[in-house]
């Protein structure tokens, strides 16, 4: 097992455990790359909070930092990682239990 | 170690390993318990689709066909964009068990990270990645 997946994992699992950073990560995802002045328009956080936390995501290797216009730096969200932690949620989320349970009785219906 | 790599679960079910194999292999069988509707192509290279009643639906591909006994396919990892190359592998195995049968199925395959997936979780992350994982989840909580 590497344990690169599961370090992955948890940096995206601890980021999206705060709700400020799931408010920022869903407004990257949802309208794009963004500078912390544009988010803070669009968010109830203050500008300093938003640039503290894009500066933490962008270490962790959630964001990534671009050079924006007017020199602005903007951040965009770095979807590999997230693909990671998906991989785990799929573990969760693959129902057999239920799937098997409708086997049987489609089996059972047809005896 | 959090993440696993295979789901297993086996079932005790009153009908011959035939009659199960049917409802596993065939478009028919798998349209009406699986999926809403589904095409197979039942030979290794195969392909097999399904629809659910969500819209959603599911590209497979036969690996294994050992009637009646071992039913083999892989999939995409649910989630995962389109092109994303991960799939898992699904075995299902039909053993007689007095007069019903014994399935298991596997699914494995969730934890697999092939290089350039890997390269491409890390590419553009000079410093975070080459901290302890402690010290930057520290870090993150500290915000």
């Amino acid at each position: 097992m590497p344990h690169d997946i599961e370090a992955i994992a948890e940096q995206v699992f601890a980021a999206l455990a705060d709700p400020t950073r799931r408010a920022i990560l869903a407004a990257l995802a949802s309208g794009g790359p963004a500078t912390a002045t544009d988010l803070a328009a669009r968010l109830p956080i203050t500008r300093q909070a938003i640039a503290k936390h894009l500066a933490l995501l962008a270490a962790a290797g959630l964001v990534q930092a671009e050079p924006g216009e007017r020199r602005r730096v903007r951040y965009r969200v770095r979807s590999a990682p997230m693909q990671v932690a998906q991989q785990f949620l799929a573990v969760l989320a693959r129902d057999w239990d239920s799937a098997l349970d409708a086997l049987t009785d489609h089996l059972d219906r047809g005896a | 170690m959090g993440f696993p790599d295979r789901i297993e679960r086996t079932v005790q079910v009153a009908h011959p390993p035939g009659k199960v194999w049917a409802a596993l292999t065939t478009a028919e069988g798998l349209g009406a318990w699986f999926g809403d509707e589904a095409a197979i192509d039942l030979r290794p290279g195969g392909s097999a689709r399904m629809r659910f009643s969500s819209g959603f639906t599911v590209d497979m591909r036969v690996e294994r066909v050992e009637e009646p006994a071992v039913f083999g396919f892989t999939w995409q990892i649910y989630g995962l964009p389109e092109d994303d190359p991960r799939r898992t592998y699904v075995e299902f195995t039909l053993e007689p068990a007095g007069a019903g049968t014994r399935l298991r199925v596997v699914e494995s395959g969730f934890a697999q990270l092939p290089e350039d997936a890997h390269r491409k979780a890390y590419d553009g992350n000079t410093e975070g990645w080459a901290r302890e994982l402690g010290e930057l989840t520290g870090y993150l909580d500290a915000a």
